[in-house]
């Protein structure tokens, strides 16, 4: 049988990075197929080739057999290739309504420029009714649900006569029953012989609606398998392949007392009944996939965000900090995961930015004193082994290691005694990482608790004590030290809920 | 490469040589402009809107923009003549309530852009127009000078005391005294900024704001106290205009703002600073009172000084945003 879709040999890379090597990809009509892989895998760059995001480097793309260029995302669409996004307000214009919203593309492109409202109106309705949404056309947009946009955008996708639709994680912000109707939907679109692609982290899901699984790791495609000749444990082996690829020595650390508690933390949609505690000494990870929750909770610990429930016991009180310089004060500190937007003042010198937080310290009759703030932040620097030229360097332009070790020795002279890390290996060499990984050890000896939040499955197991894993906003498991794997990490993680 | 070079230099120079050029132009092709009196009527001249530009400056290192302070600066210079003229108060309160008027002003500000989140641009500009038809509404649209006429016929009963106009027009050995008072307004507030804990952590607020707030910077306190600073320094603005001119006039301080916000961008590009800076911003305004003092001297009629202004603040910004984009990229 002809592929509806054929992409051959798909090479992709980006300055230092081989993102794609020979990908073949493909998907027949009338099927719902999954693209499955970890973070990194390389399935966002091989979804954005094919709506036109990327161009790559080579291999090509055939239709029907057809081979086609795609430069641009006009091109896909042209082709009949749409792609609803997770964010779907970027893909619709909210003051608008519903039918127009529909009609977006034909009214940009061809008629006599006079818009017939009755027909408009009629014809929105008819395919709004194929689906099974009852919605009213005339309703702004900006007035839907997320749910109700993703069906305008797939109603959308249906009156231009697509070929292809990738889904693109659609059922992360829906609930249960939201989700249900669109896959109601979508074995709809499949039945009338569309070819469906489903990106998704909820394996579950994906093993209840999907026809065939293409799984990648690292760049390339290492199984493709029907649904039905495969298992949730098998898929999650070819998602990780070989398990740790790189080894830190931990560094074992007597636990102490309860330092802090988490109560029932409540913070909209991505932090859920979160409860658990932390000891000195102690790393505890918090393990989860990209939007599980975990820079929310983290920010919501650090009065980033505020909390509607719930609180943060330290010192024998009850907190919900609603400023991070709160959370300072009761020794709560946090290197946040966007390093240069939120972690370093790109234009300030070394200096600056490692007194930033103590700066009462360095503080005489309201006067700053320079040569406290040198003395302190070489003090800093060669405890830290952060390698710029001096001082007064701007901290952008550093390397991202050395900006991250600056970030954690800005805490260093506050006494914090609890250190919030969200992905500080991000970005990041190797070498760095492991002066890195050896900092938080350290700290954990002199008795600090460490909260490690990262999607890096080996990195969290190579350095945790405990580990809580994240799914939807939910602490969904606790594993400790000996029973954690990456496969449990990843079974949990994405929505699995039996015992293994 | 020869071209950036070029660029960078116009960047770190290009204000200076320009006040310099402008400078010489004038001495060489005008016999009156250099002389003691020209000179000391050029900085008299800048003293009030330098005031308001130093304001515009702290509201702009953190990142905020406050374009109510040229009818904060009207007001203050109608309640100060009022204060005198109608309610014959003592110079104390006549030197202190326009100040704590333009702080509250400033505070009302804070409050919609800090807490409500309005858009500084736009919850000043509403700000501007409050003010200025608070400001006529006072005074009824009469401008206010000693023993005027008042509308039920009668004299108003206080004057212009010389005391407070001493304030606009005295001098200290040969210097003004509002020349002396910008003087040490702008060494202080340079020193505030400069070698205070107070002054870094604006100038971290307005880099980066969310950084800064990571930091543990309490960076609403920070946007308030900005912005409090702003209105007040407008008030002082508008209490030595009524001095400087002897008379409460309505809406005095309206063309000022533009002048200043002039003023603060030629500050960005002056020794390079690239971001707003109170020297920068006097020397952004002794440029402009030159320019002004030197053309009036070319009989350029006073109605297209605006012009003049605009065009001084179109160049400042542009030098400022293609600095800006470039270091960017």
């Amino acid at each position: 049988m002809q592929p509806a879709l054929a992409m051959n040999n798909i090479t992709k890379s980006f300055p230092g990075v081989q993102a794609l090597q020979d990908v073949d990809f493909t998907v027949h009509a009338g099927e719902i197929h999954a693209l499955l892989g970890a973070n990194g895998a390389g399935k966002s760059t091989l979804m954005k080739i094919l709506s036109g995001a990327y161009t790559p480097d080579a291999g090509t793309i055939a239709l029907d057999g057809q081979e086609i260029t795609i430069h641009s995302p006009l091109d896909a669409l042209r082709h009949g290739i749409v792609c609803i996004y997770q964010e779907v307000d970027t893909a619709l214009v909210g003051n608008l309504s519903v039918a127009e919203n529909i009609y977006m593309d034909h009214m940009s492109r061809k008629g006599s420029g006079w818009l017939r409202w009755g027909r408009l109106k009629r014809d929105a309705e008819a395919v709004l009714q194929q689906l099974g949404a009852q919605i009213p056309v005339t309703l702004q947009v900006d007035e839907l649900s997320i749910s109700q946009k993703q069906l305008v955008l797939i109603a959308r996708a249906i009156v231009q006569q697509t070929r292809v639709v990738i889904f693109d994680e659609p059922t992360a912000p829906l609930s249960s029953e939201e989700a249900a109707r669109l896959f109601a939907v979508m074995r709809q679109l499949r039945d009338d012989g569309v070819a469906c692609i489903f990106i998704s982290h909820r394996l579950p899901e994906v093993f209840d609606i999907c026809d065939r699984i293409t799984v990648m790791r690292d760049g390339e495609v290492v199984s493709v398998q029907a649904t039905s000749d495969t298992s949730i444990s098998d898929t999650i082996k070819d998602m990780l392949g070989r398990a740790f690829e790189e080894e830190f020595p931990k560094l074992r650390v007597p636990i102490g007392k309860e330092l802090l508690r988490v109560e029932n933390l409540h913070s909209g949609q991505k932090v859920r009944e979160v409860s658990f505690t932390l000891r000195e000494g102690e790393i505890l990870g918090i393990a989860g996939l990209v939007g599980a929750g975990k820079t929310e909770l983290s920010r919501v610990m650090f009065g980033v965000d505020r909390a509607e429930q719930g609180s943060i016991r330290m010192h024998g009180r009850g907190h919900r900090f609603t400023e991070p310089f709160q959370a300072i004060r009761e020794g709560i500190v946090l290197v946040p995961e966007e390093r240069r937007k939120q972690g370093i003042l790109v234009d300030e010198s070394v200096r600056d930015n490692l007194t930033a937080p103590s700066m009462k310290k360095f503080t005489r009759a309201g006067f700053l004193q320079p040569q406290l703030e040198t003395e302190h932040a070489d003090r800093i620097v060669s405890q830290l082994g952060v390698k710029t030229p001096h001082v007064q360097q701007k901290v952008g332009h550093l390397s991202g290691g050395n900006q991250q070790k600056v970030v954690v020795g800005k805490w260093l002279p506050t006494q914090a005694e609890v250190y919030l890390f969200d992905e500080p290996t991000k970005g990041i060499d190797i070498g760095a990482k492991s002066d890195m990984f050896k900092l938080i050890g350290e700290l954990a000896e002199q008795g600090k608790g460490i909260i490690y939040f990262s999607s890096e499955l080996s990195e969290i197991l190579g350095i945790a004590d405990r580990i809580l894993v994240m799914c939807d906003g939910r602490i969904v498991k606790q594993l400790t030290r000996e029973e954690a794997t990456q496969d449990a990490i990843m079974y949990y993680a994405s929505g699995g809920t039996e015992e293994l | 490469m020869n071209k950036n070079r070029l660029l960078d230099l116009t960047f770190k120079y290009g204000a200076i040589v320009v006040i310099v050029g402008v400078f010489l132009f004038f001495s060489i092709t005008e016999e009156h402009f250099l002389s003691y009196g020209n000179i000391t009527d050029i900085l008299r001249s800048i003293a009030i809107v330098t005031f308001i530009a130093i304001g515009v400056t702290i509201s702009q290192i953190v990142d905020g923009f406050d374009l109510s302070v040229g009818s904060t600066a009207s007001l203050a210079t109608v309640v100060a003549a009022a204060l005198m003229v109608w309610y014959e108060q003592p110079l104390y309160i006549v030197l202190i309530v326009p100040v704590l008027l333009g702080a509250c002003i400033g505070m009302l500000n804070s409050l919609l852009i800090v807490r409500i989140r309005i858009p500084d641009l736009l919850a000043t500009l509403a700000m501007m127009y409050i003010i200025a038809g608070v400001q006529k509404t006072f005074t009824q649209g009469y401008s206010i000078y000693s023993q005027m006429l008042m509308p039920d016929g009668e004299k108003a009963p206080g004057t212009f005391r010389d005391s407070f106009l001493w304030i606009g027009q005295g001098e200290i050995a040969g210097v003004p005294v509002p020349v002396l008072l910008l003087i040490v307004t702008v060494a202080v507030v340079h020193i505030l900024l400069h070698y205070t804990r107070w002054g870094r952590q604006m100038y971290m607020t307005g880099g980066n704001r969310e950084a800064a707030r990571l930091s543990g910077i309490k960076v609403n306190r920070i946007r308030l106290v900005a912005y409090v600073l702003s209105g007040a320094l407008a008030g002082f603005a508008g209490v030595l205009y009524a001095a400087r001119v002897g008379s409460g006039q309505i809406d005095a301080g309206a063309p000022l703002l533009m002048e200043s916000v002039a003023a603060v961008f030629v500050g960005y590009s002056v020794f390079g600073a690239g971001k707003p800076n109170v020297i920068g911003t006097f020397f952004g305004a002794v440029l402009i009172g030159i320019l002004l003092n030197g053309l009036t001297m070319m009989n350029l009629p006073y109605y297209s000084h605006d012009i003049v202004k605009g065009t001084i603040l179109v160049l400042a910004l542009s030098i400022t945003f293609i600095h800006l984009s470039r270091r960017k990229a």
